[in-house]
């Protein structure tokens, strides 16, 4: 018999472990503005950023509070703000200067029904917005979706780590389910890998012992931009190689693949385990990098695999990327909820009979 | 043997020829901030935050760290730099579009926060960049790219007038309007940079100094007219003077 204690857990909800992992990565500054259904994210920022002694403002608008993470970041330090889709929006802006500046910084989106308004039900309708650029202009940022409590803590200390070390930001896409469900988490599994240890020499912090500097986006001499824009791709294709995360459960052989990331890949995943038990050959890949999205994983799979069906709390946009990385050698079909709408569990596997060859 | 000490360039500028207009006011107030920095010997301490506008190069022509911003948000990049590194100087350089007009919230928002940053305020009453359409302080009258029969107050507007505005709120400690248009006010505007600075080094708070400045190419005058313009016209609807000073 094993003579160790069990390891100490946690029960807290989503956004809380956004914000406890933030914390453990050396997070320096967050900003944030109130907005369902991240709230407890903010609120808890806080008091635990302050209880460190660490800088937390409440901006007067998501405008504000990504340029204040901007201006952290032009710091060198490690800095974060989190809201939900029409804040987001808000922050595009600011994010492409962030991606054009080389500068590195957490985006926390605990996505909720759009467009507009919406509602403050969970939803998965800025997969656009978030992994195909969102702002003006050629950038990408590096998207991280959680499955759970525990892995958005985890995931949001890797993207600390990830933006750091190719200065491009990083983005948690999830979802209101997330953000506000809790689960036991077991904190000290997870140790950021580089937290406060990465050199940033562009960082401006005075021109002591060195030239003066700056950080800049405007580049008006003639080619200069797309000289920027060449580098940036560089940097962009090395994260592809490099980077790409995705869970493979009963993948191995598999004739059909359920797609699905975030909070509807758990209800995919139990209709995936009870049509197993039924003795169809069928896996689930649940995505958690968006961006780079794992298309050379799909692309292997679709030797074995005849049928994808992708599964989303969306009209529809996920299976675009699918559909890429598959390229016409297997059928892909798509299941979707809108407007805050879940797909239940015998919703998918009905869907999954129905296609099931 | 004076000449040599006079006609020194600041450590705090570097040695290259600007892209401002002939007249205009913006290397003048480039110069002053840098004097004012060699004379609190804080060049190494210094970050600026350039904004979006005529401006937007000033990090070509100051030799110290500074940083771009996207429009209007200087004071909220500034906020986050001061606040994570409370050792080094930090001001923003803004236009009367960028600070008055797009930025409105981040500049009432920072002053409201107290927050310990200096505050140089570029007014030349257009937006001069893009082409000189209508600003928030552009007068009742004048004419521009957008307001081609002059500004009209009933469809566009009356002028924004910022340190009046300003003035209220507590986290404020010092507000001052000054102007470039003369060797007299350019001494008054270097003695209420110096201060602005001097207060942000003390650990006094929010400073602005409001500088009424000359664009002779978008007002559509000579230089000698755009000066006499802000001596007439200009500080007439923006009067020079202290508008706070808690010290």
């Amino acid at each position: 018999m094993k003579n160790n204690k069990p390891a100490k857990k946690h029960l807290m909800t989503g956004n809380e472990a956004i914000g406890e992992g933030a914390v453990r990565a050396g997070c320096d500054f967050y900003a944030g503005y109130p907005i369902t259904p991240q709230n407890e994210l903010t609120a808890f920022m806080s008091y635990r950023m302050r209880q460190k002694g660490r800088v937390f403002l409440q901006s007067e608008s998501e405008i504000s509070a990504i340029n204040m993470v901007f201006g952290a970041s032009v710091a060198g330090k490690r800095a974060m703000t989190s809201s939900s889709s029409p804040g987001i929006s808000l922050k595009q802006e600011g994010i492409s200067y962030l991606a054009a500046c080389r500068l590195p910084a957490v985006i926390v989106n605990v996505m909720r029904g759009g467009p507009g308004l919406g509602n403050i039900a969970p939803s998965q309708g800025d997969y656009f917005q978030a992994t195909k650029g969102g702002g003006h202009g050629d950038y990408h940022m590096i998207v991280l979706a959680p499955g759970s409590v525990e892995e958005a803590m985890a995931l949001t200390m890797a993207a600390f780590d990830l933006s750091d070390k190719y200065r491009v930001p990083a983005m948690i896409l999830t979802d209101g389910v997330l953000g506000q469900m809790m689960e036991p988490v077991e904190i000290s599994r997870y140790r950021p890998k580089t937290s406060g240890f990465i050199r940033k020499p562009w960082a401006l912090t005075g021109a002591r012992s060195r030239p003066a500097q700056s950080i800049k986006s405007l580049l008006l001499k003639p080619g200069a931009l797309e000289d920027l824009n060449i580098r940036l791709q560089k940097v962009y294709a090395e994260i592809k190689n490099k980077e790409s995360r995705y869970e493979a459960y009963y993948c191995d052989g598999a004739k059909f693949i359920v797609a699905a990331y975030g909070s509807v890949s758990r209800v995919a995943k139990a209709a995936v385990k009870s049509l197993r038990a039924k003795g169809r050959r069928i896996g689930l890949l649940r995505p958690i990098t968006l961006w780079p999205f794992p298309e050379q994983a799909l692309k292997r799979m679709t030797r074995k695999a005849k049928n994808f069906l992708v599964i989303e709390m969306s009209a529809g946009q996920m299976v675009e990327d699918v559909r890429l990385a598959v390229e016409g050698r297997s059928g892909v079909h798509f299941l979707g909820r809108m407007g805050g709408g879940i797909p239940s569990q015998n919703e998918i596997e009905q869907e999954i009979a129905r296609l099931y060859r | 043997m004076i000449s040599g000490r006079i006609l020194t360039k600041p450590k705090s500028l570097t040695d290259v020829p600007t892209h401002y207009c002939a007249g205009c006011g913006h290397g003048i107030v480039h110069r002053i901030v840098a004097e004012v920095i060699d004379e609190f010997d804080i060049r190494e301490k210094v970050v600026a935050v350039a904004p979006v506008g005529c401006a937007v190069l000033a990090y070509d022509y100051w030799n110290f760290d500074t940083t771009e911003s996207a429009h209007g948000r200087c004071l909220a990049v500034a906020t986050a730099i001061k606040r994570t590194m409370p050792d080094n100087i930090v001001f923003t350089y803004q236009g009367d579009g960028d600070l008055a007009a797009i930025g409105t919230a981040e500049t009432i928002h920072a002053a409201n926060r107290g927050e310990n940053l200096t505050v140089i305020f570029v007014n030349n009453g257009v937006y001069a960049m893009t082409g000189g359409q209508m600003a928030p302080t552009t007068l009742i009258g004048q004419k521009t790219a957008t307001t081609q029969n002059g500004r009209n107050a009933a469809c566009d507007g009356n002028p924004l007038k910022v340190l009046e505005m300003l003035a209220v709120l507590d986290g404020v400690v010092y507000l001052e309007r000054v102007s470039v248009e003369s060797p007299q006010n350019i001494i008054k505007t270097k003695r209420a940079i110096k201060k602005a600075f001097g207060n942000q080094l003390k650990g006094r708070g929010f400073s602005m100094v409001e500088v009424l400045s000359m664009c002779p190419t978008y007002t559509g005058r000579s230089v000698e007219a755009s000066v006499r313009w802000i001596k007439e016209r200009m500080s007439k609807d923006y009067p020079l003077g202290v508008y706070k000073d808690r010290v």
